[in-house]
């Protein structure tokens, strides 16, 4: 089913949690809101499932205001990061409950509830656990547990908030791989919350990237990444560094040297922000050159600390670990991927 | 040597010398038999001293008898009424954010720091002949001071706190996700409570109601104002007892004693044997104690 929120705020006692914050979501995509931590990406997700009232603005399903309507009608599946399994229940109890809390009419006979939420075990491969208690499972079961409970009421729209957020490095891994393939069988139009950017770009369709109570961008984890449209979609999304620079008459300079990179954009100031992998070293003056600080290997690849200028700016520049330059102190490059941001009075993201 | 500083590594830093050991239980033990032990020994032994049939028989006479069915009478209107009120207070105050909440949560308390003679002298005022209320009641012949429902109100002001205070920490604690859960798979309000909060809370519950009926029983001070005192009418048990102690009738008095004194045995008996038998199911709940 399709959702869009429409110039929706949201203010807890007059704080205000989300601007005027309009997003469409696709049926059937698997969309994630990526944010750091009170960038209002909860609170947008709760007021989709009506667990929040929004204090202006419009939410829809498909063609229908839904604004109005309470969260048992919206008929949404609310996976949280803490499961909120219901504990005096057994596994088989708790995915059935959606279904068991039916009015009569529309309620499945018990044989055919008891059919439905067995084949939901399945689908989140638990079978033969569904007579355990929640404690007596691990946390990637009870999350699974969770989905399945959720995925019971054949909801319009999945909504889940930081499924893998209290789970180990692994079992987040592997749960991640495993949603995605849910998704792919079921087709569920998909919302879910992340402040792990890795996360996020590898399980969405579409990321919205927020950032105190703002939409930042949104876009495919590919636009997002290369095109980052912000200050700070670029920093948040992937590495980077930036650098206080000066434009004139179309070159880009650094205090009073050119770094042999140029810009159509008017002249003045500017900040320039790149990604550590995407340089060239270059040999001689045009460029920008650094004292190394501190080198370190990382996998594949060897990451070293610049100080750039005289003024102990630093940036990190990804090379390949065996590459020479890795023994000099000194290193000269550019940037061979970059994007001019207007400046700001307040330091660069690192 | 190396031997010793081993075995000194298997101590561990909070154990303390034997003697300090001994030495700290044998004095709470001291303690134990010396005031709770004792008296209970003692209410016994003074109720039985002149054989057991007399033992009955005093319980048997009318005033006896109608002092435990008045009590009882008390506990079955007090306990319900605040099993109601408990929950929902807790409810407000632990899922709800409201102005006033904290000024709420310092009321329920008050039973708890208010001595109980003040809390009965209150409903004197409130009902008594002097007040606005009490002879506007009386011309419809509705009777609350020195009658049956002043003793009941008297109780319930004075055990309200049991099961708030049991549940608001509980409750807090277990937060609303699951209510939320509940209500996003298409419960309703009144299944949520039916389904998932009650039985998350049912053992913290019983707690607070086994403590409120025992105080509700015992409570001496607030009712012994507000009943009056009328024999075989508006006595409970713990006035009847001081009755019959004052009028010299001491085994009366101590039989009556020891049935109290049973009451709250059984009571402790009771919250131990659920603390044994469902010690993993109320761990699982969140019940830290």
């Amino acid at each position: 089913m399709e959702v869009r929120v429409q110039n929706v705020r949201k203010e807890f006692d007059r704080f205000p949690a989300l601007h005027d914050v309009s997003l469409d979501i696709k049926s059937g995509e698997l969309i994630a809101l990526l944010g750091p931590s009170g960038s209002g990406k909860t609170t947008l997700l709760r007021l989709i499932a009506g667990l929040e009232r929004p204090t202006a603005g419009k939410i829809f399903f498909g063609q229908e205001d839904a604004s109005e309507k309470s969260v048992q009608e919206r008929n949404i599946g609310f996976v949280f990061q803490h499961y909120a399994l219901f504990r005096h229940m057994t596994i088989l109890e708790n995915v059935s409950f959606g279904l068991e809390v039916r009015p009569r009419a529309t309620r499945p006979s018990k044989a055919e509830i008891r059919r439905r939420a067995l084949e939901l075990l399945d689908l989140v491969q638990l079978s033969g656990l569904e007579k355990r208690y929640p404690s007596q499972l691990s946390g990637g079961q009870r999350q699974r547990v969770a989905l399945a409970r959720a995925l019971a009421i054949e909801p319009g729209v999945l909504l889940l908030d930081e499924p893998f957020g209290a789970l180990d490095a692994q079992v987040r891994r592997e749960l991640r791989k495993w949603l995605r393939e849910i998704h792919d069988r079921t087709g569920h139009t998909t919302v879910f919350v992340t402040h792990d950017q890795e996360e996020a770009l590898e399980l969405a369709d579409r990321l919205c990237v927020m950032s105190q109570g703002k939409i930042e961008q949104v876009g495919t984890p590919d636009t997002v990444y290369d095109q980052p449209q912000s200050p700070f979609v670029f920093g948040f999304i992937g590495e980077s560094s930036a650098l206080p620079v000066n434009i004139e008459r179309g070159d880009i300079w650094l205090g009073d040297r050119p770094i042999g990179i140029s810009s159509p954009e008017a002249s003045g100031a500017a900040r320039l922000f790149f990604r550590p992998h995407d340089i060239e070293l270059v040999e001689g003056d045009a460029a920008l050159s650094g004292v190394v600080a501190s080198s370190r290997r990382v996998g594949g690849t060897r990451r070293v600390e610049l100080d750039i200028g005289g003024a102990a700016r630093r940036v990190e520049i990804d090379l390949p670990f065996d590459h020479p330059a890795g023994e000099r102190s000194q290193i000269s490059f550019r940037p061979k991927r970059w994007k001019l941001f207007p400046p700001t009075d307040q330091p660069p993201l690192s | 040597m190396a031997a010793k500083s081993h075995a000194r590594r298997q101590t561990s830093p909070t154990n303390e010398p034997l003697y300090v050991r001994w030495l700290l239980v044998i004095v709470g033990l001291l303690f134990m038999a010396l005031f709770i032990v004792l008296p209970v020994v003692a209410v016994f032994s003074e109720a039985l001293r002149q054989g057991i049939g007399v033992y009955f028989q005093s319980l048997m006479q009318p005033d006896a008898l109608s002092a435990i069915r008045l009590t009882l009478l008390v506990a079955v209107i007090a306990v319900p009424l605040n099993v109601v009120f408990g929950v929902a207070a807790s409810w407000a105050i632990a899922k709800f954010e409201f102005k006033g909440k904290a000024f709420l949560t310092t009321l329920i308390d008050l039973p708890f720091s208010v001595s109980p003679v003040i809390s009965g002298l209150v409903y004197v005022l409130l009902f008594g002949s002097g007040s606005v209320l009490g002879p506007w009641l009386r011309s419809y012949n509705i009777e609350i001071l020195f009658a049956v429902p002043g003793i009941v109100l008297a109780t319930i002001f004075v055990t309200f706190p049991f099961v708030a205070r049991e549940l608001i920490p509980l409750m807090q604690d277990q937060g609303s996700g699951d209510e939320e859960a509940a209500l996003s798979l298409g419960a309703s309000g009144w299944q949520t409570f039916w389904r998932v909060t009650l039985p998350n809370i049912k053992w913290g519950l019983l707690y607070g109601v086994l403590l409120c009926n025992a105080r509700a029983m015992g409570e001496f001070g607030a009712v012994a104002v507000v009943s009056g005192k009328i024999r075989g009418q508006t006595t409970t048990m713990p006035l009847q007892v001081e009755m019959f102690y004052n009028e010299y009738q001491s085994t009366a008095a101590f039989a009556l004693a020891s049935l109290l004194a049973l009451l709250a045995l059984v009571t402790l008996v009771l919250k131990t044997a659920l603390e044994w038998r469902f010690g993993d199911e109320l761990a699982a709940t969140g019940r830290g104690h």
